[in-house]
């Protein structure tokens, strides 16, 4: 071909609009070039072109032309209806249909070839500026040439055409499955030689659920996914569930916590979950599961943020009925409309069909806060293997869009007390795991709770006793004697126990105190009487040493006066 | 390429259900849509001819649209594979696609022969 066109660097590329495809082939379908689509009956071939086209109209401004080869347009228009893609809005001059069935009275002898459809096709797509082409069903066109170098020459032909006109083309072909993959046994293998992309759409039953796969098988001068990717054919189409891929950014993190609901948990976590974060609760059956999301969801609604309640085990008015009874009431809020209950058990498929159903009611409410009681139940029906994807997928879209995800998983209390979730391998994505058991103690069964992992936050490592009562949900401490953990009313009987202590110890120090106040007292008064008798004493010594010295003065003069009086001596004077 | 005469023809008569009672002197008018001058083409084209010629001399009139050159035709009369050879006259209208190569079947699809025994 052209110079210049070879020396292209990269591969240009028509973006297809559908949900996961464009991730997986790196941008959509190659542009200006043919696409081979092959599938089995009802794989959804038309679907998945029909789709390619109404998104180049409606989304990426490229007309294009739907030529019919199998059904008439009617049908296709009036099947199309049951997707909300509101066709009738897209303008005749945007997405023009063709019926190109051969008529079944159709006399044929001889050769013939289709440069009658091109020099219309050449007319009409000039005229309204077509980007995009889909030949549907083209096999029963080529099944009424006579051999098969007719058929390749007349394929030949259209390639020719559609690359000439550069019309970026999808062509679909009927194809099994099995047969799909050995391309030496197609009808038209020579096609997927021929072609620079070709998918492979698959419908296949495993364990009794339909499980649909596409695969692309290659795309000439680009990289793509080579793996087999689920998808589901919703009410918007085509969906096809993609792993996180390369080039991917990582979906923004945060530092806001949002509560558990219950204030002890906030601090056994450190202040509660993360926003955007996966939180997984496990635990047997009836261990609370499902009240300790329903707090979750009470406190999300409180605070006025969206919230969605996916329950697969129960009715959503059950649900509600049974939380109201340990305090945690849903019903206002459902009322005014933050909540939106969901009972998952209507949704009927695989594990693929109900992620989808539930990311489209989840855009639908924008829901900030998801509840999914159980997530277990996802990976009930169907392939184990798809479940585990689902899982996986489930909590990169709920870390993409921001949604502050809580599913609750049953551990089958049969398959032994392991704590690990086998199934669905979430455990290792969540970001926090409750784990819920009973210890049986005493003849109770009381519910035991503990943080098993909490990324990103100091946590508790203490197990907590749950209390469930009609005021709410509590978490009490627990007690450990001797290495045993007590719980229940054997944690009651040892609490009141040191109550009772505490009350005898007090009463001994009030007796206590009186007694020494009373010693006290009475060694202050005897203190009292010392003192007095200390100042008799004192005031007794003094009168002595006065009697004394008089005393002894009287008997210096009485000597005196006593010579004087004997006359024997002259009187001393001074 | 040798062609005759080009007659304007009446495409957009109503179809007759019944079959009118074929006279031995009506006229037979032919469309024959071609691509360019294809292998195909050209041999429907001859085979139309050398048909005409024997089974109806002088009263035959054979038009051919080229679809390249009139593509606007070939999307109104919804000719999506060539050469389609259209009988306009008698009616009902008449479609035969392909190289007309087995001539017995397009004489009996002309309605040019009775059924043999």
């Amino acid at each position: 071909m052209k110079l210049d066109h070879l020396s292209s660097p990269a591969l240009r590329k028509a973006p297809s609009g559908i949900t996961g495809f464009d991730e997986i082939t790196g941008g959509g379908l190659p542009r200006g070039r043919t696409t081979l689509l092959l599938g089995g009956p009802g794989s959804g071939k038309t679907i998945f072109a029909l789709q390619y086209l109404i998104n180049g109209a409606r989304v990426y401004g490229e007309p294009g032309i739907f030529v019919a080869f199998e059904e008439t347009s009617q049908r296709i228009l009036a099947n199309a209806a049951s997707f909300d893609w509101k066709l009738d809005q897209l303008r005749k001059k945007k997405l023009l249909f063709i019926d190109a069935q051969p008529s079944y009275d159709l006399v044929q002898t001889g050769d013939f070839d289709l440069c009658g459809m091109l020099a219309g096709l050449g007319l009409q797509a000039a005229q309204m500026k077509a980007r995009r082409i889909v030949f549907d069903a083209l096999d029963i066109l080529l099944a009424l040439l006579p051999d098969l170098s007719a058929r390749r020459r007349e394929i030949y032909r259209l390639h020719e055409w559609l690359v000439s006109r550069g019309l970026t083309s999808i062509v679909t072909l009927k194809a099994r499955a099995d047969e799909a993959n050995s391309i030496t046994q197609q009808p038209y293998g020579f096609m997927q030689f021929m072609v620079d992309c070709s998918v492979i759409l698959n419908h296949s039953l495993i364990a009794g659920v339909s499980q649909r796969d596409m695969r692309v098988q290659k795309y000439r001068g680009s990289s793509f996914d080579e793996n087999e990717s689920p998808f589901v054919i919703g009410d918007a189409g085509f969906d096809v569930a993609i792993v996180r891929t390369l080039g991917r950014d990582d979906a923004k993190v945060t530092n806001e916590r949002v509560t558990s609901g219950i204030k002890r948990l906030d601090t056994m976590l450190g202040g509660g979950y993360y926003r955007a974060a996966c939180v997984l609760i496990t635990g047997f059956p009836g261990t609370a599961k499902t009240t300790l999301s329903g707090a979750f969801a009470q406190a999300a609604c409180g605070r006025g943020e969206r919230t969605l309640f996916v329950s697969f085990d129960s009715d959503g008015t059950e649900v509600i009925r049974n939380l109201a009874s340990v305090g945690i009431r849903l019903g206002r809020y459902l009322k005014s409309g933050v909540l939106r209950m969901v009972s998952a058990r209507t949704i009927v498929g695989s594990a693929e069909t109900s992620l989808v159903r539930i990311k489209a009611i989840a855009a639908e409410h924008k829901a900030r806060c998801l509840v999914i009681d159980p997530v277990s139940a996802l990976a009930n029906s169907g392939s184990q293997l798809a479940a585990h994807g689902v899982g996986q997928r489930l909590i990169d879209w709920s870390k993409a869009d921001r949604i502050t995800l809580v599913c609750t998983s049953l551990l089958n209390e049969i398959a032994g007390k392991s704590e690990t979730d086998s199934t669905l391998h979430i455990s290792t994505l969540a970001d926090t795991w409750i784990h819920l058991s009973y210890v049986v103690q005493a003849g109770e069964r009381n519910r035991g709770m503990s943080i098993i992992k909490s990324r990103g936050t100091a946590h508790s490592n203490q197990v907590r006793e749950l209390i469930l009562s009609n005021s709410g949900v509590t978490l009490a401490d627990i007690f450990t004697a001797g290495g045993e953990v007590l719980m229940g009313t054997m944690r009651w009987q040892k609490e009141s126990a040191e109550r009772v202590e505490d009350e005898v110890a007090e009463v001994a120090g009030r007796l206590k105190l009186v007694t020494l106040d009373a010693e006290q007292a009475e060694l202050e008064v005897r203190l009292k009487a010392v003192q007095t008798e200390l100042v008799a004493k004192q005031v007794e010594k003094t009168l002595l040493a006065r009697t004394t010295a008089s005393r002894k003065a009287v008997i210096l003069h009485g000597s005196e006066r006593m010579r004087e009086l004997r006359g024997g001596d002259a009187p001393k004077h001074k | 390429m040798a062609v005759s005469a080009c007659v304007s023809c009446a495409a957009a008569t109503p179809l007759n259900i019944n079959e009118p009672r074929m006279t031995r002197r009506s006229t037979f008018k032919f469309r024959l849509y071609v691509a360019d001058d294809t292998m195909n083409s050209a041999q429907a084209t001859a085979n139309l001819q050398a048909l005409c010629k024997t089974h109806l001399p002088g009263r035959h009139e054979i038009e051919i649209v080229d679809v390249f050159k009139d593509p606007q035709r070939a999307i109104l009369e919804g000719i999506r594979m060539t050469p389609t050879l259209l009988r306009l006259a008698p009616l009902p209208i008449r479609r035969i696609v392909g190289t007309l190569v087995d001539t017995q079947r397009v004489l009996e699809t002309l309605g040019l022969v009775t059924n043999v025994l």
